[in-house]
């Protein structure tokens, strides 16, 4: 069926079939392949993106459900070419290693910062709750998005 | 992993999802937020013929004042319960709850409707809405009628909604400044829970629901019993396990289940 949605702001349409995964149609159909697929079974996160400006895991929704939704991955996040305000302080705080989960810690933190904009330490670990990091320890993550918490949260 | 194919409809209102059923029978199935359904199609354990999306009906996203009692839409989403005031106010252990489920992405797709619907015996909110002697409203091709939890949830994703029966909202009585308790036993923040523990005091009387305990959410009718009768929180515990019937899986044998239930049953009795 066809549908059509905005994703970083740009309107896209798609003739899909039902059973096409948001997460296929973001990366296959539409290349954005920042977004990973990880575990495929709606626990590591790494398939976040954001869904009408919150959180989503992209392997759990079909992309007949965006229609007429706006989408956001992390090609979106950056403006004119400059890191967001997150992917900054990622790179500073060492809040990677492998990069794997990045982009959905990135798009499950920006939600995070958009509904909790001054959050504690315990916040933040909670509110990540559905990203895992097999290399971090999660300590850099953590130290990331409470900085950009402090300097006035993600765009 | 990627589900069985299937038609896709969305219905533009509760009659139109209720026509849609009624002419699609028992090879349809409703979707909501999709977070119990969509991970059991990729699995193929699931694989309706057709999806009748009722996830964005608006008419069915909300939490209300209804005097006594609070009324919510089938089609309010987690994060909006963990979120409201009225629910913070009135029913607490409810908002509580709904703030455990799964994860921040889950709940912001998950709503209280599908989750009670698909009557999984190991997620959190239906025994929520059993402890809080819940009521469910279901639309049919014959009109309305109302379920109350104790008579809702049959067997494993099984519930006593008729093939053509939407569930369109939930009722809970208001328990306002009554003491509650809520918690679940997992490995990991997100898991399902291995044994969960829903409490609630009400005018004297108590409500103790147990997640993951047999083939449905399950009142420790037992130790609401002796609770009733004056026992201590060390003594009604002790029956927690009593009737039910826990499933051994990879996470825990039925023994340690039924340990468990005994242990959580006590702490949540000392909060009350």
């Amino acid at each position: 069926m066809r549908i059509s949605l905005t994703v970083n702001g740009v309107r896209e349409e798609a003739e899909v079939e039902p059973r096409l995964l948001l997460v296929h149609l973001l990366r296959d159909r539409l290349g954005l392949t920042g977004t990973s697929v990880g575990c495929d079974s709606t626990s590591c996160g790494a398939c976040t993106v954001l869904l009408d400006g919150e959180s989503v895991k992209s392997c759990t929704v079909l992309a007949v459900q965006a229609e007429a939704a706006e989408v956001v991955t992390i090609e979106g996040v950056a403006a004119d070419g400059e890191l967001s305000p997150l992917q900054a302080a990622f790179q500073k705080h060492h809040a990677l290693q492998c990069g794997y989960c990045t982009p959905g810690m990135i798009m499950a933190a920006t939600s995070l910062l958009k509904e909790r904009p001054d959050p504690t330490e315990e916040d933040v670990r909670r509110g990540l709750e559905g990203n895992l990091c097999r290399c971090t320890g999660y300590r850099g993550i953590v130290d990331a998005v409470l900085e950009v918490a402090s300097e006035g949260g993600a765009r | 992993m990627i589900p069985a194919p299937f038609d896709y409809v969305r219905a533009g209102s509760v009659d139109e999802a209720v026509s849609l059923l009624g002419r699609h029978g028992e090879d349809a199935k409703l979707l909501a937020g999709g977070h119990s359904l969509l991970p059991l199609m990729k699995l193929r354990v699931a694989a309706p013929a057709v999806l009748i999306d009722v996830g964005r009906l608006a008419e069915l996203r909300y939490v209300r004042d209804a005097g006594d009692q609070v009324a919510i839409g089938a089609m309010t989403r987690h994060r909006d319960l963990e979120t409201s005031e009225l629910l913070g106010r009135e029913v607490p252990l409810l908002r509580h709850a709904a703030a455990q489920v799964g994860d921040p992405q889950v709940r912001h797709r998950g709503t209280l409707g599908g989750s009670l619907a698909h009557a999984d015996p190991a997620a959190d909110l239906p025994a929520v809405i059993l402890a809080l002697d819940g009521t469910m409203v279901a639309q049919g091709p014959g009109g309305r009628r109302t379920i109350p939890a104790s008579e809702f949830f049959r067997s494993i994703f099984e519930s006593a909604l008729a093939p053509d029966e939407v569930l369109t909202e939930v009722r809970v009585p208001k328990v306002p400044g009554q003491r509650w308790a809520f918690s679940k036993f997992n490995q990991r923040a997100q898991d399902w829970a291995i044994v969960g523990v829903a409490a609630q005091r009400r005018d004297g009387d108590v409500g103790v629901a147990l997640v993951h305990m047999g083939q449905t959410p399950l009142r420790a009718a037992e130790t609401e019993a002796a609770v009733r009768q004056g026992a201590g929180p060390a003594d009604a515990s002790a029956l927690a396990d009593r009737g039910t019937d826990p499933p051994g899986d990879l996470s825990a044998s039925p023994e340690y289940r039924r340990h468990l239930a005994r242990v959580l049953v006590r702490r949540a009795l000392e909060r009350l």
